[in-house]
């Protein structure tokens, strides 16, 4: 009794969840700072994301849409939460799990195992498109030539053209990706300093390639990464979580451990720096990349060869620094009919961002 | 004082990718049960359960920001975070959020 009592205290047992008033509550929100029960907390982040939905009008009854899954927490929650809401508010999509695999071992192979296991859980079918198939060279083999230094860029450009054709394969209307307002904050900050304007204009932006056929979205852009984090521990979701063997990107980390610090001290600042980032006006004397498409397979690109093709050819001619730093786009035709013939009917996004 | 430790998130990879740990936490000497707070374990499970990159784990005196702690399935940021006492049979759980998603 009197250590029923003493835990009751400890668990800010006085207090009651601040929306019902009749449990005992788990957990604070880093939006509001408000003290909420388990019942609750999962009606307010599942009532939330559905408003975002429905208010950005993110999709239109009848699309086929497919989530970018990793098997990681952002992707497999959002799995779960959409097809729920699907469900619930009959938005009446085909929703779709889209992996990539990157070929790296003891990585990504276990991390698609949680991804098929998913696919079971939520009843979704799943498409698995990889590196070596695309590309003819698996992310192992990359680092094997390259080492370990700038493997990042090519595993970050590859992978947002990989989704594209992904997409395309499944002949979806639209991609939606795990994006959560961490990383969204994150993105903004690297793009200041990298002053990268063409991307911080564009990187806090619900949708983006609506010129393209496939447009994507960021679901959880308002979704903290301790509630999505939460969510899955307390619903006991199937995730994977171990960090790349071939990471750590060690600009996006610093960029990382200083928002959890801001975050620490005044939770507010990711959704204050999602809002900088949205109310930026960029001068109109700025000069911005004039968009194109890619000589060589037609996906866009600001360049005469778009990053991915570029970094391509380094890797194929045995010179892999080609492509990295400054861009530039030169080198011999070489033919990839397979690459030109998928990339047509995928032009959608400048490549070379590593988003997702 | 018994306690169950869980580390998930990927951080179970810094104590020989075990996620449960049940161990035995011996209470520093003169010291009463209501004392032993998270500060306490937090160093204990450094010492005794962290074998690798400790970093990761810790920044300065506290976990490090983006770590997740919940005392018997509850957020310490409810219960007082470092000054959260623990007691004989509490279940505490790190959770990393650190990876990609």
């Amino acid at each position: 009794m009197e250590a029923g009592e003493a835990k009751s205290k400890k668990a800010g047992g006085s207090r009651l969840c601040c929306i019902c008033n009749q449990r005992r509550p788990v957990l604070k929100r880093p939006k509001t700072l408000q003290q909420i029960c388990r019942e609750c907390f999962y009606e307010v982040f599942e009532e939330e994301i559905h408003q975002v939905i429905v208010g950005n009008r993110l999709f239109k009854s009848g699309e086929r849409v497919a989530i970018g899954a990793s098997g990681g927490k952002d992707s497999t929650v959002l799995a779960y939460v959409l097809s729920e809401l699907n469900r619930r508010h009959n938005y009446g999509l085909d929703l779709f799990l889209l992996s990539i695999d990157e070929g790296i071992t003891g990585y990504r192979d276990d991390s698609l195992e949680t991804v098929k296991r998913n696919e079971v859980q939520y009843g979704l079918p799943l498409q698995i498109v990889s590196y070596k198939d695309l590309y003819g060279w698996t992310m192992d083999e990359i680092v094997k030539m390259i080492g370990l230094k700038n493997n990042c860029t090519f595993c970050g450009v590859f992978r947002r053209q990989a989704l594209d054709r992904g997409a395309a394969l499944l002949k979806v209307d639209k991609l939606v990706t795990g994006h959560n307002a961490d990383d969204i904050a994150e993105t903004v900050l690297l793009n200041i300093l990298r002053g990268d304007i063409a991307r911080l204009s564009r990187c806090t932006s619900i949708t983006t390639g609506e010129d393209g056929p496939i447009p994507r979205c960021k679901p959880f852009k308002y979704t903290y990464e301790k509630e999505i984090v939460m969510y899955a521990y307390f619903k006991k979701l199937d995730y994977f979580s171990t960090e790349c063997i071939y990471s750590p990107n060690a600009y996006r980390g610093f960029a990382r451990e200083f928002i959890k610090d801001l975050e620490r001290l005044r939770p507010r600042a990711i959704l204050d720096i999602i809002k900088s980032g949205e109310d930026f006006r960029i001068a109109t004397t700025t000069k911005m990349p004039e968009q194109g498409t890619c000589e060589r397979c037609g996906y866009i690109s600001s360049q005469k060869w778009c990053k991915a093709c570029v970094l391509l050819e380094g890797l194929n001619r045995g010179l892999p620094k080609m492509g990295i730093g400054r861009p530039r786009g030169s080198g011999n035709d070489q033919k990839d009919t397979k690459a030109r013939s998928t990339a047509k009917s995928i032009e959608s996004k400048q490549c070379g961002s590593l988003e997702f | 004082m018994q306690l169950t430790l869980e580390f998930g998130g990927g951080l179970e990879l810094l104590c020989d990718s075990e996620k449960i740990h049940k161990v035995n936490v011996d209470l520093p000497n003169g010291a009463d049960s209501d004392d032993f707070t998270m500060t306490h374990l937090l160093s204990w499970v450094r010492t005794n359960l962290i074998k690798e990159r400790p970093e990761m784990f810790m920044k300065g005196d506290t976990v490090r920001p983006g770590v997740l702690v919940l005392v018997n399935d509850c957020d310490w940021e409810l219960s007082g975070q470092l000054d959260t006492v623990i007691e004989d049979k509490d279940v505490v759980v790190f959770i990393s959020t650190l990876h990609g998603g």
